[in-house]
């Protein structure tokens, strides 16, 4: 399409303003976290390190850290191991309902969190199980699963069936042409699905609050507090350190499979754009 | 006849080898996706089922013991009251928000896909990607403290001598709150589908005399439309289930369905109740996914 330089401008100051809106307001709760004030009036009058080292000495910041640590590792190893193996099994299988399974994996991110709280809740109480880590955990990798099916599933289709023929041609044996030739394919897809489902798993709220009994999980604790408008300075700052430990993670697993999930697709979409 | 060689014979090996193959992979497939498989039918499914199950329950107003035993009486409460108010906000806010993340995402979307250069390309979408993931809690807190009383709109207004927009704890709040933290995911699945719609198309459309408008209207919005429903199903379902932005962000006429499921639930110990509320967004998604589905939404997720 062409654009006469007024819609050109127009359109870049949107996506200015966008951007403007999209990183304010984390800019301004990373800033609120050195408020020295007890209540929260902009623009910050005095600037202390002060809440740092108070939710730095917090006990209940930090078993509810260590909780939320604990549940995503788990519940992370658990969706790597169930949501490989339904890649592999889609990936080669040719059968009736294959189409049902992706959409039945990713049902628990399609649904509202709500439903998958509430319906675990019940299912918990009807079978007398104590809510407990092991619930939490139970809760996270069903919705964790998906986000390792979709990145694997993605490389296996990428990568070439003839890789694996050659190896086999080659004389290796399954097992060798699997850890010789599939595990490093899908390597990176692996950890950077690992790491969207660790942090994931380190963000939720809204399906935790149904499935963790009296212990506080690091998002549970923010809520609560935000709620009873208690410890808010020392909320900022947690607040703070859980988008930088995300961001982490992300950046991470972005620079794993950033490059092979959009380059190639932006190279056919040039390559087309560019054909006489 | 000696000589020649019996044809069922000559491909009886090949196809031999072909289904024990084919056995094999069978098995292989069975093997692995049973486990996966059963952890959504035994933890999944089944809970989902008993849920359905345990909304035809009821309480008993004396012991507070669940009554096993089947009635409609939770879905004729849903009826009446405040609970039909209570669905029609969230319904309305859930479309509110997704209209008003479909028309701040398209441009940013568009600028992305069509105009950037390949580096400014992925910047950008490195920008969209990163409040994506950043904590959802914090993005909640952040516009509690931006709007409340001394926070800086307020300030922000009173600076420009306009009368101080106190928007905190309403339900204007809420809407901005989750415009704000569903917008990613509208802008996403957008700029996927805008980037994959070949140029010569636009310039066909410009070359026989359409209008920028018509090359809208009739190229770029219906090629990109499986983006669009795509970005929505995301933001109309986070927002139809939530209860934590309302909760933390809302005013006292901010109450929705996700709201009324953990009162009831968390503090008011009525499973059932809480089961059958449940029923009423499953229900508007899957009529939302049925449609979202027919108009090919799903190639864009």
């Amino acid at each position: 399409m062409r654009h006469s330089r007024l819609s050109r401008t127009a359109l870049w100051l949107w996506v200015a303003a966008v951007l403007f809106f999209l990183f304010a307001p984390i800019l301004t709760i990373v800033l609120f976290g050195f408020d020295k004030s007890n209540v929260e009036t902009w623009p910050i009058q005095h600037w202390t390190l002060h809440w740092y080292s108070v939710a730095w000495n917090d006990p209940q910041v930090r078993s509810a850290f260590a909780l939320s640590i604990k549940a995503a590792v788990a519940s992370t190893s658990l969706s790597i191991l169930l949501g490989s193996m339904a890649a592999f099994g889609v990936h080669k299988a040719r059968f009736f309902g294959r189409d049902s399974i992706s959409l039945l994996l990713i049902l628990p991110l399609a649904l509202p969190g709500i439903i998958t709280g509430v319906a675990l809740n019940s299912a918990f109480q009807w079978a007398g199980i104590t809510l407990s880590v092991w619930t939490i955990i139970v809760g996270h990798t069903t919705f964790c699963i998906v986000v390792i099916y979709n990145n694997v599933l993605a490389r296996l289709r990428r990568t070439s069936s003839t890789l694996l023929e050659a190896s086999a041609d080659l004389g290796a044996s399954s097992v060798q042409t699997f850890r010789l030739v599939t595990l490093p394919t899908i390597a990176t897809a692996l950890v950077s699905g690992a790491l969207l489902a660790f942090a994931l798993s380190f963000d939720e709220v809204i399906v935790t609050t149904f499935t963790a009994g009296a212990q506080n999980t690091l998002p549970i604790w923010i809520f609560g507090a935000i709620r009873l408008g208690q410890q808010l300075p020392e909320v900022n700052v947690v607040v703070t350190m859980v988008v930088l430990l995300m961001f982490i993670p992300i950046l991470i697993a972005a620079r794993l499979t950033g490059s092979d999930n959009f380059a190639p697709r932006v190279a056919a979409t040039r390559k087309v754009t560019t054909a006489p | 006849m000696t000589t020649s060689v019996d044809p069922s014979t000559k491909s009886g090996g090949p196809r031999a080898l072909h289904s024990s193959a084919l056995a094999r992979s069978r098995w292989r497939t069975a093997f692995l996706l049973s486990p996966p498989l059963l952890w959504f039918l035994v933890i999944y499914l089944s809970s989902l089922v008993l849920m359905l199950i345990t909304s035809f329950w009821s309480v008993n107003n004396f012991t507070s013991q669940i009554t096993h035993q089947l009635t409609g009486s939770n879905f004729a409460q849903i009826s009446a009251g405040a609970y039909p108010t209570i669905i029609l906000r969230t319904f309305l806010l859930a479309a509110l928000v997704t209209v008003t993340d479909a028309v701040v995402a398209f441009p940013f979307a568009y600028v992305m896909a069509r105009l950037a250069g390949k580096r400014a390309q992925r910047l950008l979408l490195g920008a969209v990607l990163l409040p994506l993931w950043a904590s959802y809690l914090a993005k909640v807190y952040a516009w509690i403290s931006i709007l409340e009383k001394g926070g800086a709109l307020n300030w922000t207004f009173s600076k420009l001598g306009l009368p101080d927009p106190n928007l905190g704890f309403t339900n204007g709040a809420m809407w901005i709150a989750f415009c704000y933290i569903w917008l990613p995911y509208m802008i996403v699945p957008i700029y996927g589908a805008l980037e994959r719609i070949p140029s010569s198309l636009l310039d066909a459309s410009a070359d026989l005399g359409g209008s920028s408008w018509s090359t809208f209207r009739r190229v770029l919005l219906p090629l990109a439309l499986p983006g669009l429903l795509a970005g929505s199903i995301f933001t109309f379902s986070l927002t139809l289930g939530d209860y934590v932005t309302p909760l933390l962000i809302g005013g006292s006429n901010s109450t929705l369905i996700g709201n009324a499921i953990y009162e009831n639930l968390l503090n008011g110990g009525n499973l059932p109740l809480a089961a059958a509320l449940s029923i009423v967004p499953i229900v508007i998604m899957v009529v939302y996914l049925t449609i979202a589905k027919r108009l090919g939404a799903f190639e864009a997720l």
